[in-house]
This record gives structure tokens, C-alpha cells and sequence, in this order.
């Protein structure tokens, strides 16, 4: 009984969506989207506040915003006050990971690992940790960023805790970074609101499109958001395997 | 095409997670959901022939055929916070184990 009513409810989702995707009305047709009479556009042309201007890789100096990466643009630049909202939901979901999981001393018992994974583990995590940071610092220039870094050096943690039963981080010292670089994140607002008189504007110079010092304060800004997202995420997976509080 | 294969993904974690009593079982059906969102606006972006939005020695202006950026720019912070929403499920299943010895929401019987 509850399968049909969940089939025929899902049935009834179907149509719509698949009738609003045919209609053409709302959502474009695959392939067909029209970026002139989006405000993309101007993100594009890095030109929301000045008049439209080609930018070119490698020759243009002092753009709007210097970075290459025109999602980190959007991200960090843009619509910074939404990713500083972003961390914040990150937060508050640690946060509330370690409520539930309460006060506990001393992690769960973890079997030994092989000798394949204790070797592979040893090769492997400098590699991530080293790839992580490039990543991080080069989130104007390529694809990655703050929060796909953060992960990378969280997963090398991961391989640190799986590979050595008796590791235990020292959260404290994580703890310490994690509030250290969300509070220079927001430090870094209130600066150029006394600069710039917004919240989270470029006030550097963006110096030129395409080299590794540009884009203004967006590096500095992934770098925060590297760190917090990192040391959040190895915070998250130590609480996961705390030992279980008496209830 | 895709946009269609993107809605039946959505329906598909929509049904799992409707049919489904297994706390674990339900968590998998919101990510497949979240997976299908997150494709069907991506797609909204998409232009035929553009280039990713990156600037590069190879497509070096600004006048080339980019696809959208701002969808993009939205699916790293949906992504973010689907991970958030899936730690607190994942904490919250492993709590109620602990204290029930079981997955199943029936057999646990409204108390908590």
C-alpha cells in the first residue's frame, strides 16, 4: 500500500518536471543556454560595476577581479557573504556532530591494518597532503579551490586513521586553526568595509589575469577557507570514531 | 536527454527515500536525490560547443564561448552542504544503533 502511494506520488512529481523541462518555459533547452541576457555575462567579462571590456589571459592588468578561474571569481569574489554563509553551515554541522557524540575520552577500539595498506598509506599521504595545498593555492588559476583542497588534506588524515590503529589526532591543536581562520575570514570583511565600505570587496591590487599573485584577496580568502574546511572535516571523522558516550 | 536522466535520478532517491525504513537506506536515497539536483543545474548552464569557464593560455578571452558559470558557482555550495546534511544523518543513525541495536525505525518503535 505505502509502495503505490509513494509510486503514484512520484508519478505525479514526474509529470511536472518532465513537462516544465519539455515546455521551454522556465528551464532552457539542453545546449541552448543564452548567456547575453544573463547576469553571467558581466561575470564573464569581469565588468559587473564598469562598463563591458574583453579580458584577455596574460595581458590584461588591474581587471575587476584578477582571477582566471571565473567560478572562483563568482565564489569568492561576487558572492563571498554567500560562501562565508557556506562555512557557516559547515560549521554548525560539526558543531552539532560533536553534541551528539558528547563528551568522551578515547577513541574505538580499531583492528590492525594489513601490510598493503600501512606501506601504500605511507606513500601516499604526503602526495595527497602536497596535492591538497596546490590545490588550494591555485584555486584562481585552476579547478579546485578552498573547500576541494580542505577535503583532500581531510581524506589524508583519513588514510592516517585507517592505516595506524593507534593514531589519535590531536583535535585541540585543529580546533585551534579551524577558529583561527574562520575569524580572519570575517577579520578580512570588516577590513574592507573600513577600506572599501562593503563587506568582503577586493580593496588589493588584482595585478595581471593568470599569474600565481593576483585576484586580490581572493588567494588569501581560499587559503582561510582551505585551512577551516580541512581541519573541520578531520574534526568530523574523529568524531565519528570517538568512543560512545555511557547513556 | 540529460536533463531527463538527471529528473529520474531525483525520482528514483525520492522513492527510496519514501519506500524505505532502513535509516542508512534513507540517507543513500537523499544523496541520490541531492546527485540528481545537482546535475539537472548544472545542465541549465550548458551551451553546445562552450568551453569550461576558465581562462587558460588556450581559450585566453573573454569573448570565447564559455558555458555558465553561476550554476556551478550555487552546485559547490549545494555540494557543501549536502555533505554537511549527510554527516549529522550518518551521526544521527550511528546515536540511534548504539542505543537500539537496530536500523529499522519500526522496530525502534517511536522512542527514542
Amino acid at each position: 500500500m505505502k509502495k503505490i502511494l509513494a509510486l503514484l506520488l512520484v508519478s505525479v512529481f514526474a509529470f511536472f518536471a518532465i513537462t516544465l523541462v519539455q515546455s521551454d518555459q522556465l528551464v532552457p533547452k539542453f545546449g541552448d543556454a543564452d548567456l547575453s541576457s544573463r547576469v553571467s555575462d558581466k561575470y564573464i567579462s569581469k565588468s559587473v560595476s564598469v562598463d563591458n571590456k574583453v579580458v584577455e589571459y596574460g595581458e590584461t592588468v588591474n581587471a575587476e577581479t584578477g582571477s582566471a578561474n571565473l567560478v572562483t571569481s563568482i565564489v569568492v569574489n561576487y558572492r563571498s557573504f554567500d560562501t562565508l554563509g557556506e562555512v557557516t553551515v559547515l560549521f554548525i554541522s560539526a558543531l552539532g556532530i560533536s553534541l551528539i557524540v558528547g563528551t568522551t575520552d578515547g577513541m574505538i577500539k580499531r583492528s590492525e591494518s594489513g601490510f598493503i595498506l600501512k606501506t601504500g598509506s605511507k606513500v601516499l599521504m604526503p602526495i595527497l597532503l602536497i596535492v591538497g595545498i596546490y590545490v588550494i593555492t591555485h584555486g584562481h588559476l585552476t579547478p579546485g579551490g578552498g573547500f576541494q583542497g580542505g577535503s583532500m588534506i581531510a581524506s589524508a588524515v583519513l588514510l592516517l586513521l585507517i592505516s595506524d590503529h593507534e593514531f589519535v589526532p590531536n583535535m585541540n591543536k585543529f580546533k585551534v586553526l579551524e577558529g583561527l581562520s574562520g575569524s580572519l575570514y570575517i577579520i578580512i570583511g570588516l577590513v574592507s568595509i573600513s577600506l572599501t565600505g562593503y563587506f568582503l570587496k577586493n580593496f588589493m591590487p588584482t595585478g595581471q589575469v593568470g599569474e600565481l599573485m593576483s585576484a586580490g584577496i581572493i588567494p588569501i580568502i581560499y587559503l582561510f577557507i582551505g585551512l577551516k574546511v580541512g581541519s573541520e572535516l578531520t574534526g568530523i571523522l574523529s568524531d565519528f570514531l570517538k568512543k560512545e558516550a555511557n547513556v | 536527454m540529460i536533463q531527463i536522466s538527471a529528473i529520474v535520478l531525483m525520482l528514483l532517491g525520492i522513492y527510496g527515500l519514501l519506500t524505505t525504513k532502513h535509516i542508512i537506506k534513507m540517507i543513500i536515497g537523499l544523496n541520490i536525490f541531492e546527485v540528481g539536483l545537482n546535475i539537472f543545474i548544472i545542465t541549465i548552464g550548458y551551451k553546445t560547443g562552450a568551453v569550461a569557464p576558465i581562462l587558460t593560455s588556450q581559450n585566453n578571452s573573454s569573448i570565447l564561448n564559455f558555458v555558465d558559470p553561476l550554476p556551478q558557482a550555487i552546485v559547490l555550495t549545494a555540494i557543501v552542504i549536502g555533505f554537511g546534511i549527510t554527516a549529522v544523518g550518518l551521526i544521527l543513525a550511528k546515536k540511534i544503533y548504539v542505543q537500539h541495536n537496530t536500523y529499522n525505525i519500526d522496530e525502534i518503535g517511536g522512542k527514542i
